[in-house]
């Protein structure tokens, strides 16, 4: 929590006004107050602790998927900020390669495998290098891992974590940049979460690792690198965080954009430039995708009478479709303005980086569409 | 041997076209040779097997129609000194096998009178359920098809508790999620049966997995028939299993119909001993109507799995009986002929019966009233489980997830208002 706030703070800090020097110096201060001052750690190194922690914790947990052990040598010294260094990295040398487990390429063949395993006792986390090949993989997650739960009355649990990046990278096209957030949380059965920040990414992946049923869990890889400051609080080996619970990541009062993963790190950068005028955005950070935080988002849509959602993957049948309905099945009595859905542009993504810059939902986007909300400018025609 | 192999590979390419299918039989034989080679480092049980040992020519529809007579299959019983198996344990082999081929009879039978909606028959494969079973442990998990109701029949689910599912009433402990013949039971050990083809090939890897981890004196059986070896998760399971050196034995039940497919148009291998071997699994081919051979092998194959942690994979070779399911009519796409031919002449029940009564375990009055007490069981199971009422309406909510979330509740809810107020377009057999 004091993570949090000084993160906030910190963000606020950021534009050279001067009476800032005097809030940061207040921050400082804060920070120097308490002994455990927060550290700045990766998503990535967030990931691989919570990895840790619960492989350490239960003898059952292991994990499995494609290049999953670690590199030798040079990689992991030289290239220890490099796209290329595993989340997974160390686990092979603690815990040994029968509860890390490089697998043979298939991941329809290793998913398989995974389910069957958690079916009797053991709790495997799943790795898809990316989660376009788990469509591969796609029958296994809702026919055999979400659904058997209830097809089997009750009585065959399936406790195992789906994991990987998910969504564009950079220049990857478009077999690599295909979002399923949508996807998998249309099926019942599944807990799907999106992971922005380190804290949320320790606190989610230990939740769903300790979870008795089937969790997608969607990282970014443009997300692996960043860091992002935690408490003591998120490093104890017990932090947990709640699925189903979104989390208010900047409160405001005119308009509520929500968001989830890379794109909670877009709406914060638009709220700050709306705030120079004098546009006071709530930024939801949805967390769990499945179950979605309905009550949080309905509650601050009440606040505000405006919505934006913001998500990378295609238009149709997007989250921010979902949210939309939700907000105008709820509260339609409570909304000023049309709810407007940011996404990505609905064609496959181009690799020239000027056109992927294009598809791809950007920080004035944001901001034109929280404008538009809030009546500061026409609304644009909407297309079919 | 790989160096000769491949040599002979390329002798016997440049010769087929001239010799045809002759010249398939050598190309066939140069991969028996690395057979041969596996099966000497077997234990003597599985070279004792009788007709299933390869050490013929194994071109598979010349082996099928040739090699399936049931005098020579007793003769090669007798001479082989095959298993040791007590006239307690062969009696009720049998009488498991006639209650498997009752219930299936009086069930499709079921079906087609509009009592149940559906139903899927083993008939023609009694030994392969039963004596597969028989070998087996209640410890071994097993992840069938769905052609495979005998195994939990041998492991103890009782007539009414088969008949319950198939009504899908309360009392189903699949709590009527699930189509007839789906069953799924945690205390016998036995998967819940899912419609997917072949996707509980890679489970019981997994699992075996877990048996492997936990060290625990058991290994996994999965069952499929030629249809399910094409698909993606077949070649990944056996990889896998290999790889990993898990305890698990694959159990292939080639019947020659996937559907309205015959064999010839699923695959062009020597059927599916030679996959197993291509991924590096100890394989065997067996006569699937052969009780006997079938339990031997089954022993074997546990044996293996468990002291050696390694994958065992069973080819069963027998014929389909009856249609795919009461959704099919393969006399469409098969022979009135051929399905008769089989029915008398290779009926697995029928042989074991017979060498039961040359054993002198069983008589033609046991016959009998074996028979009338079967028939007379299932038929009160069917009526009992028709009068059940179906299951309440909660259970259309539970189960999706651990705990149920509050958007079902709130659905549960709406849903009991609504049946409440309007009664009359409901039907009246279940409660809320």
């Amino acid at each position: 929590m004091f993570g949090i706030i000084s993160h906030k703070l910190v963000a606020s800090t950021a534009g050279g006004s001067p009476g800032q020097p005097i809030l940061r110096a207040a921050v400082l201060a804060m920070m120097s107050n308490y002994s455990t001052a927060t550290k700045q750690i990766m998503v990535r190194e967030a990931l691989n602790s919570a990895l840790d922690e619960e492989m350490a914790a239960d003898p059952t947990v292991f994990l499995m998927g494609e290049e999953v052990g670690e590199y030798e040598g040079a990689y992991k010294v030289r290239f220890v900020n490099s796209p290329l260094t595993p989340v997974s990295k160390g686990l092979l040398r603690k815990y040994g390669p029968q509860r890390v487990v490089d697998t043979p390429i298939t991941e329809a063949g290793f998913t398989g495998i995974g389910v069957g395993a958690s079916c009797h006792g053991l709790r495997p986390i799943v790795e898809f290098m990316t989660f376009n090949f788990a469509m591969q993989a796609i029958d296994h997650i809702i026919n055999s891992a979400a659904k058997t739960n209830y097809m089997s009355a009750g009585n065959i649990n399936v406790p195992i974590v789906f994991r990987g990046p998910n969504g564009p990278a950079a220049g990857v096209g478009a077999q690599h940049s295909q979002i399923s957030s949508h996807w998998y949380s249309s099926c019942p059965g599944l807990k799907v979460l999106a992971p922005y920040s380190s804290e949320d990414a320790r606190g989610l992946l230990k939740t769903a690792i300790r979870d008795p049923d089937p969790v997608v869990f969607l990282e970014n890889e443009l997300l692996y690198g960043e860091s992002f400051p935690v408490s003591d609080e998120v490093l104890d080996s017990s932090f947990c965080l709640p699925i189903g619970k979104a989390k208010i990541e900047k409160e405001g009062k005119d308009v509520t954009i929500t968001a989830f993963s890379r794109m909670v790190g877009y709406a914060l950068k638009a709220a700050e430039i709306l705030e120079k005028e004098d546009l006071e955005a709530e930024v939801i950070n949805l967390r769990s995708i499945r179950p979605l935080d309905r009550s949080l988002i309905n509650n601050s849509v009440r606040k505000t009478n405006r919505l934006v959602t913001v998500e990378e993957g295609f238009p149709q049948h997007g989250v921010g479709a979902e949210i939309c309905a939700s907000v105008v099945e709820e509260n339609f009595n409570y909304l000023d303005a049309p709810v407007e859905r940011i996404s990505g542009a609905d064609a496959p993504m181009p690799y020239a980086a000027n056109l992927e810059r294009l598809a791809l939902p950007q920080v004035e986007d944001v901001v034109r569409a929280a404008r538009r909300a809030c009546y500061r400018s026409v609304p644009t025609a909407t297309t079919a | 041997m790989g160096f000769y192999l491949s040599k002979s590979r390329t002798v016997m390419h440049n010769l087929k076209p001239k010799l045809g299918s002759l010249g398939v039989m050598f190309h066939q034989s140069s991969g028996i040779a690395s057979f041969s080679h596996h099966q000497e480092s077997q234990s003597g049980l599985i070279k004792n097997l009788g007709a299933g040992s390869c050490n013929r020519p194994t071109l598979f529809t010349i082996w099928r129609s040739e090699h399936f007579k049931a005098e020579k299959q007793l003769d090669c019983k007798q001479n082989s000194g095959g298993p040791q198996i007590s006239d307690e344990l062969a009696v009720r082999m049998y009488t498991y096998m006639a209650m498997l081929q009752t219930m299936d009879t009086i069930f499709y039978e079921a079906q087609r009178q509009g009592r149940i909606s559906f139903y899927v028959t083993a008939i023609g494969e009694e030994a392969i359920n039963i004596a597969s079973a028989a070998a087996l442990q209640l410890d071994d998990p097993v992840f069938p098809q769905y052609r495979e109701s005998g195994v939990l029949l041998w492991r103890g689910f009782t007539l009414q508790e088969f008949a319950n599912q198939c009504f899908g009433n309360k009392n189903d402990n699949c709590k009527g999620r699930q189509m007839p013949a789906h069953y799924g039971s945690v205390k016998h050990n036995y998967f819940t049966v899912a419609s997917t083809v072949a996707t509980q090939v890679p489970h019981a890897v997994g699992a075996a997995y877990s048996l492997k981890m936990d060290r625990i004196n058991a290994c996994s059986i999965t069952y499929f028939g030629d249809g399910g070896t094409s698909t993606g998760d077949f070649h990944a399971a056996l990889n896998f299993a290999a790889v990993m050196e898990a305890p698990v034995i694959f159990f292939c039940r080639n019947n020659g119909w996937a559907i309205s497919t015959p064999v010839g148009d699923q695959f062009r291998s020597d059927g599916i001993v030679v996959r197993g071997q291509a991924y590096g699994v100890h394989s065997i081919r067996v006569d699937g109507n052969d009780a006997l051979a079938i339990y031997s092998a089954v022993r074997a194959a546990r044996q293996m799995a468990i002291t050696e942690q390694r994958p065992v994979l069973i080819e069963a070779l027998t014929y389909r009986g009856g249609h795919h399911t009461t959704s099919d009519d393969s006399t469409r796409y098969r022979s009135a002929e051929e399905i008769e031919w089989w029915r008398v002449a290779q009926c697995p029940v029928s042989r074991f019966r017979k060498w039961l009564e040359k054993e002198g375990w069983w008589n033609s009055d046991a016959e009998t009233e074996l028979r009338a007490s079967l028939r007379k069981q299932v038929l009160r199971a069917i009526q009992v489980a028709e009068q059940v009422e179906k299951p309440p309406v909660a259970d259309i909510f539970t189960d999706v997830y651990d705990a149920p979330p509050s958007n079902l509740h709130e659905q549960e809810t709406t849903l009991l208002e609504t049946i409440e107020k309007h009664p009359k377009e409901y039907p009246p057999n279940f409660s809320c």
